[in-house]
Order: C-alpha cells, then structure tokens, then sequence
C-alpha cells in the first residue's frame, strides 16, 4: 500500500503552521494604510429608525467615515438575498423581505447592524460608534417561534402572520388513511433547541479598494468564497466578478455559520471605496458572533407515527414550525424542507409519509444551516418518535428499528430521497457488539450502587450529503448548481499542485486531497501542494458545506487527474516511440508494454513542458487539466449511535458514560481525519443535548445566551473518557463516485443528540426531557416524578 | 504613552502602550506575532493562552503594563529551531487540532498542565484542567490523547 495514498491515516500537511503559530488568518492580516471599522448594532429587538446623527461621531478623534443604511441605499447597494426559492402548498412564492446591508428605517433583532463606524483604531472606531445618536420608536417583538404566527407583531411587510412559506412534502391523503388504519400511535411534541455555531474564529473581513485598477479585494472568514464573490457581484452589485477578489485564508472552523454573505463583510469592502480605497477591517468579538452568526435548527414541532399490529410502523405525519429569524439568511429556506422533510424516513420503510413546515419569521438573529442543518431536526424527529414508540411496545429499541429497516438499495423514500446503498443491520450488529449491549444490565446495576441512573440510547441516523446534483437541486428551488471544480497543474519537476473549489477549514484537505494525487499519480504527498480560498487564484467553484468536499470536490479532482494521465500517457509515448495504447502507468512509472522502455512521472512532465519530442501541433505543451464534476445522486451516509449516561439522582447532572458511533462512510480516504469528524460532531451532538441552547427573553427581546458565561459550549470534561467512546465503521460504497465516498462531516451532530436524549430517558424512566437536557432540567423532572408517585 | 520592556520569547522588546492596551494586542498588533488568538471577549476560551514567567495566563485579561519585566513564552516561542517541542508534535501525531485556531493556547495550557501535575498527569486531570480551553472542532478526544503523549515525551 502507498503510505500516504488512499486509505493510509496520514498525518496532516497543514498542522505544522497550526502548532508553530504560523496560521494565516484574516485577522493575522495587515494591510497597507489599514483602518478599523466596527459596527453599531440596535439594542432592541424590533424598532423603526426616526433619526441616526452622526454629526458629533464623525468629528470624534482617529474616525475616517460613518455609514449608514441610508448611504448604502444611496449608492444603490443592492441587499442580502436567500438563495434558495420555496414555494407554499398553495402555490405562492416565500415571502422574503428586504435584507438591508445596514439597517434601512427599520431594526428587526438586537444585533442588527444599523451603522458602520471607519477610524484609525479600534478603540476611536468604538468611542465614535457611542458617540451616534440613534432615536428609535420600540415596536412590539417576537422572539418565540411557537407564538409568532399568530403574534400582532408583524416583521416584514410582505408576510402578516409572519410566515414565510406554508411547504409540505409527501401525500398527505394516503398518509392520513394510514393513520386511520393503525393500530398503535405514537405522537410527540418535539422541541429542537436553537443553537449558536461558535467556531472558535469570529467572523472577520478586510476590504479594500484600489483605485488604481478599480478594483476590490474582500478577505474574509468564508467556507465558498466564490459564492461570496458571485453575490456581492451579481446581487448586491458591488463590482463585476473580474474586479472582486475575494479570499478567505485559513479560516477557524465553520460549521455552517460561514458559509452566508452577511451584511458586516459586504459594507466593509464597500465602504473601502469611499474612504479613498483605505483597507477597512473588522474582527468580531464572540459578543456579535452571539448576536448576529446565523443561528441553527429552532424548531416546534408535532410529530406521529402510525404502526400496524406487528410492529411495522406505516405512517409518518410531521408538522414544523422553523424559526428563521428576522431576515432569510443565504440558504435559510432550503433547511427545514430539502434538507429536512426530505430526510424523515431515516433508516426506515415508511410507506407513507406527510410532512408540513411553516418558516416563520422572529426578532432573533437569522437562522441558517449549522452542522448537519436540517438533518439533525429530522433524525431527533425520526429516532425519539421510533425509541418511543418501541418503549410504548413493550419491544427492544433495537429490534424495533431492526423490524423497521429499509433492506433493499436503492430504496425510493415518499419523500423525494432514493438511497442508493446501505446495510443498517450491519451497522446496528457492530454497534452492539463495541457497546456491549448485552451487558448494559450489569452497568446499571453497577451504577446504581453509587446511585447513579443509568441509561442506554440509540440513534439509527441516515443523511444525504454532498450536497450536490445541479439539476436536482435546481429543481428543488435553489439558486444556484452545486456542483464543484478542479484544475491540477503538474509542474515541471514533476510536483503537483491542485487548484480545489472546495474551501478547508478544519478537514485537513491539504491532507486528503494530496493523498487522492499520491495514490493516483504515484507522487510522495510532499510534493503536492493543495490550493484553496482564492478567487483568483481558483476557477469557479461552491466551496465546502454538506459533506460535500470529499464525495464532490475530490471526485472533480479525481476526474482532473484521469486526464492529466491521458495527456501524459500521449507524451510518454511519443518521447518512447510508441503507441499511446502500449502505455502503462504504475506507481508513478510509464512503461512501453512488451519492452523495457520506462518514463517516471517527473521525466513525462518535463518532457511535455520542454516540448521537443513530439509534435506540438499534435499534442499541446504543458500538463494541466481542470474539471468540473456535478455528481448524479447525493450521498447516504448512515450509522448507529449508542449512547450510555450516568445521571446523578442528588443533583441531576448528566454523564455520558460511554458513546459508540457506528458510521458507514464508503471507503475512508483518511481514516485518522474521518474518526476526528466523527469525534467533533459527535461533541457538539452531545452539546446540544446537554449543554447548548440559545435563550432570547420574551420580554425584552434580549439574547440571554450572548457569551460563554451563559451560553454552555461543551468543554473536554462533557465528552466521554477515551476508553468509553468507540468508533466503528462499516462500508458500503456509494455507487455514484470513483471513490465510492460518502460526507463524514455532519454525521456526529446528527446522530448524537437522540440518542443522548433516548438514554436520559431511559434512565429516569420518562417519555421525554427537553434539550439541552441541563441539571436542573433533568433535576426537575426527577422531582416531578417523585411528587406524582407519593 | 508608558513605555514597556518586556521579554517575548527570550528576545527583549520594548513599546509604548496606553493603560488599557492587552497584553494579548501587545502580543499580536505591536510585535506581530499572530498565533496568539482571540476567541471570546470573556476569558473563556483560552484561544489567548501564553506563558508569563512560565506560568500558562490568558493574555486577553493581562494588561501589558503588569506584564513589564517579565519573561513571555508565545507559541511561536516553544520550537528550538525545526525542533518541536514535544507538546506540538504530539498534536500533530494524534490529531488534537482540526481548524487551528484554539490550537496554540491549547498546547501553552497543556505544557502547563504538565508542568504541574507531571509527565503522568491522568486523563481526568487532564480534562478538567483544560476547561479554559475551548475547541470547537476535535470535541477533544484527541487532544486529550495528545496532551497524554507530550507529557510522557517532555
């Protein structure tokens, strides 16, 4: 086996800037004649603007310029937009209202950011920004989901009960027959807590003009900065797309909350233009990545599912109300239908299946995908009604689901999915094997002498990633194709470098994808060089998000590098004098079937840049070939969790005593980094449901949860020892790629929090616990579990 | 504006800083050296953790003043060359850093952390300890491992 191609957990190229300090993020940037810029942010949650005067502000020490809605509406800016188009039941558009760059008359959440203040530090930038006096009239606000729809408050003019789009998926009348005909019903109220991404790098951007060349550049924190480029350029037109650079550098971590054009990145590379192509930076403090990130998940929802009397659940009817905060966000729409009803059979054979969702509109912060983003509102849906409804049938939580699984591939799902390959029966074995199921008895037991509650939870998840196929997404509402880019450029001495549309920001692509070109060229990975995040730099591409580096970006490569051995098979055997079909090529060696003629790769990319040895009217100079790849299906990965937790009866805290994920990715291309997707996912699945949650006062409209005093990011005491928390895989490889890959990216987050729940129930013995499922929460329950038994 | 004089990683460096400056801008926005982060404005996350006079500090709550005369270790400062010190290469070998960013304050708490609780230092230590450091990516696990192995190996 290559040691560092396919399959080989190789150690990452990109660690060594990481450990020495010498990362490049957009904050460690400098720039020529650089300002500050900061932005002031409405303390209330839904007023309109009577006045903004700046007239004191900009005279204040160190401040180059003051801007505001007004100026950004004069210069004719054009606003943020949702990228993706949902139509209603009744066949009416969603109602998207205006998204200012800068507020405009109106502040919808506290947060907004209604004035963007340039001076020479930050500290002048933030005495000017108190400085502007701001009069607004307080209307009344919304902040719950649950009450939005039928609150007087009305957020945007073109949606009176506040909703955006009123979808549904499945058929609704023979679902409800079904219902008819069951024989048992398990129905539930479901509450999916809003979270806050939080990647440990805040937003930031520099953007700057140059006057000479007219010009923009626009460093910023970005999983797509294409996309980035493509919608400044052509919706908020700011500059054709060959004046707009846009490059995100080493950026910390995503999880979703970078992938969207927000209004701080745009006004700050506007406005560079008016402070005579001055560099404007901003960097934000946590306290706005609290209020103003796009937030995940927020749902309400009423979920059901019918079963007959064997045990076969029938039926599944789900209705959602998903939050989507005060303005539609740059993919906010497409989460709670295409990547969430979509996903509602989960492992299962559902025949029937009906699902509605109202996207409704609050004074919070937007909400857009967060890690998984749809699909972990659709397992929690899936796999708290399915632990449930076994617990209600007296049948073990595994052989229910067992009962239940889809067996046969492809399976077309009522809801729009066709899965291509699988084996859950396989996974749910393995996983019951590494937990040691068997003996969950003695565990309890065990606990119970230290009178701790155990638990045992399962999660059978399935998702489809790789967010991908154009023409299917397209015909789903979205704005744009996803599918993804690639050019690989053999240099000379035989080195490689690989121009990637997909974005790293934490995945180790600079490690992959050289492994994809070591194994496929024979090259040692040290002379592979991976190339992302600029755009020009870069030809068109999507960017990373949805599991989709691996399953779509690597195939373009893939493809890209079948052409580069085409092309240097043509050469090879023009240089030996032979025919292109006697070519082999092997572990990085060319040679002449029959004779002992041999070429190594670097000989070959030299020889076609030298150009002398063949015919250049023939055979073009040089080794470089790009590729764009749109995939035919999306991927399924799909894996059980099982969770076991140790609650302490005295105080309610929650343990995870031992965590085992069972995930099938296809084949690994690096098991090491995949183990550490599943690891980070995992934590922030358990994050979710014991520790996070975003709380905005009914009262005031006030985010509640804006630091990590309040807002409980999981710490290394939360997860599981090393020896309690197994990984496993399985492998079935998906069809629809070379690599036969599937997206390891979202799978922790979206098996992890039912089957946390599922055991915190197990464990008090109650139907359900609300997420995050604190001490006092779980406290509370006990306690109320107590009094209804005396 | 006082002047300071301070030594960053055995080099002498010499400023002049307002009352309010940090030692974390010090660090960062007067000597360049930018892998000392900033994640919170809370000192929660430890993205900013460097070593005063060998004792691990979140440099986001030092002001720069009360940091004259002492001796500053930054991330930048822990190789001897292309020699890592144990600690880094320990979280490149097990994987304890995906995006980076939380990563140098990481590794400056766990040479701490080693350096009061020993070469030994268990896993139930090692965790607890670590709750001024937050990542976002590895959910630990194997920083965890890593802080583990750079202990035996420092």
């Amino acid at each position: 086996m290559n040691p560092t191609g396919v399959g080989a957990s190789v150690r990452r190229k990109e660690d060594l800037r990481f450990i020495t300090g010498k990362g490049n993020y957009t904050d460690d940037i400098n720039l020529k004649d650089q300002t500050v810029g900061y932005f002031l942010r409405s303390p209330h949650a839904h007023a309109t603007i009577k006045s903004i005067n700046i007239a004191k502000a900009r005279k204040m020490p160190g401040v180059v310029g003051i801007f505001t809605g007004e100026d950004v509406a004069k210069d004719k800016l054009g606003g943020l937009i949702c990228g993706w188009g949902i139509t209603s039941k009744d066949g009416t558009a969603m109602k998207a209202g205006p998204h200012p760059v800068l507020a405009l008359g109106k502040v919808r959440f506290v947060g907004d950011q209604v004035a963007l203040v340039v001076a020479e530090t930050k500290e002048q930038a933030k005495a000017a920004a108190a400085a502007i006096a701001v009069s607004y009239d307080v209307l009344a606000h919304v902040v719950d989901v649950a009450k939005a729809m039928k609150s007087k408050v009305q957020i945007h003019e073109c949606a009176p009960d506040n909703r955006v789009y009123n979808w549904s998926l499945g058929n609704e009348a023979d679902t409800n027959a079904a219902f008819a005909r069951a024989v048992h019903v398990t129905s539930m109220d479901i509450i999916n807590n809003r979270l806050i991404p939080n990647a440990m790098e805040p937003r930031a951007a520099i953007g700057a003009y140059d006057t000479g060349t007219e010009s923009y550049t626009l460093y910023t924190t970005s999983q797509n900065p294409h996309v980035a480029r493509l919608v400044i350029s052509a919706f908020h037109g700011l500059a054709p797309e060959h004046k707009l650079r846009v490059i995100a550098p080493d950026v910390g971590g995503g999880f979703g909350s970078k992938i969207f054009i927000y209004g701080e990145e745009v006004a700050c590379v506007w406005a560079s233009k008016f402070v005579g192509g001055r560099p404007i930076k901003w960097t934000g403090e946590r306290s706005e990545s609290f209020l103003a990130d796009a937030h995940g998940r927020d749902h309400v929802t009423k979920a059901e599912i019918a079963m007959d009397a064997s045990g076969k659940i029938t039926a599944m009817r789900v209705h959602t109300k998903a939050a989507m905060g005060a303005y539609l966000s740059t993919f906010a729409s497409a989460v709670p239908t295409y990547l969430y009803g979509t996903l509602l059979s989960g492992q299962y054979n559902i025949p029937n299946i009906y699902v509605e969702v109202d996207a409704i509109y609050t004074n919070t912060a937007p909400v857009d995908a967060y890690r998984g983003a749809g699909r972990p509102e659709a397992t929690y849906v899936v796999e708290r009604l399915v632990e449930t409804a076994a617990r209600e049938l007296k049948m073990d939580p595994a052989d229910f689901r067992r009962k239940n699984f889809i067996t046969q591939f492809p399976h077309q799902t009522p809801v729009i999915m066709c899965y291509d390959a699988g084996d859950y029966g396989a996974a749910l074995d393995k996983a019951l094997e590494l937990s040691d199921y068997k003996n969950f008895g003695k565990r309890k037991a065990e606990s119970l002498k230290s009178g701790k509650l155990r638990g045992v939870g399962f999660s059978a998840y399935i998702e489809a990633c790789g967010i991908a196929p154009s023409a299917a997404v397209g015909s789903l509402g979205a704005g744009v194709g996803l599918w993804e880019s690639a050019e690989v450029r053999v240099n000379a001495v035989g080195t490689v470098e690989v121009l990637t549309g997909s974005h790293s920001h934490g995945q180790g692509h600079e490690t992959t994808f050289a492994q994809l070109v070591s194994e496929k060229l024979g090259v040692d990975i040290n002379s592979v060089s991976i190339v992302h995040g600029d755009t020009d730099k870069v030809q068109m591409g999507m960017g990373t998000y949805g599991s989709r580096s691996g399953a779509v970006g690597m195939h373009a490569i893939s493809k890209a590098l079948d052409k580069i051995e085409a092309k240097a098979k043509r050469v090879a055997a023009a240089v030996m004098e032979s025919s292109v079909d006697d070519v082999e090529f092997r572990n990085g060696t060319f040679t002449i079937k029959g004779t002992d003629k041999k070429m190594a790769f670097g000989e070959v990319a030299l020889a076609a840049y030298v150009g002398h040895k063949f015919n250049s009217n023939e055979i073009e100079i040089g080794l470089k070939e790009t590729s764009f790849h749109d995939p035919a299906n999306f991927v399924f990965p799909a894996g059980v969790h099982i969770c076991e937790v140790e609650v302490d009866q005295d105080t309610g805290l929650t343990k995870i005593a031992a965590y085992t994920a069972v995930d099938d990715f296809g084949n690994l291309i690096n098991p090491m980094i995949v183990e550490g997707q599943v690891q980070g996912g995992v934590a922030q699945g358990i994050g979710q449901a014991l520790l996070e949650g975003a709380v905005y006062d009914d009262d005031s409209g006030q985010l509640l949860t804006g630091s990590y005093m309040d807002y409980n990011m999981p710490r290394a005491g939360n997860m599981p020892h090393i020896e309690n928390f197994k990984l496993g895989f399985t492998c079935t490889p998906c069809p629809t790629n070379p690599m036969g890959i599937k997206g390891c990216g979202e799978a922790g987050a979206i098996g992890a929090p039912p089957a946390v729940i599922n055991a915190i129930t197990n464990a008090l013995g109650v139907r359900d616990i609300a997420m995050p499922a604190t001490p006092l929460t779980v406290w509370t329950a006990m306690q109320s579990m107590k009094k209804a038994a005396e | 504006m006082p002047a300071l004089s301070l030594k960053i990683n055995g080099k002498t460096v010499k400023g002049e800083v307002e009352g309010r400056t940090l030692l974390v801008e010090f660090i960062r926005e007067h000597q360049g050296l930018t892998g000392t982060h900033v994640g919170c404005d809370t000192s929660q996350c430890g993205a900013c953790v460097v070593h005063v006079n060998g004792k691990a500090v979140k440099s986001c709550t030092s002001l720069a003043l009360s940091c004259a005369g002492a001796d500053v270790t930054t991330v930048e400062g822990l190789a001897k060359g292309t020699e890592l010190h144990p600690m880094q290469a320990a979280f490149k070998e097990h994987h304890g850093l995906q995006c980076g960013f939380c990563t140098p304050g990481m590794i400056m708490s766990a040479i701490d952390i080693v350096k009061r609780n020993g070469k030994k230092v268990d896993e139930e230590t090692i965790r607890r300890e670590l709750s001024g450091n937050i990542c976002r990516c590895t959910g630990y696990h194997n920083i965890v491992k890593a802080v583990q192995a750079g202990a035996a190996n420092m």
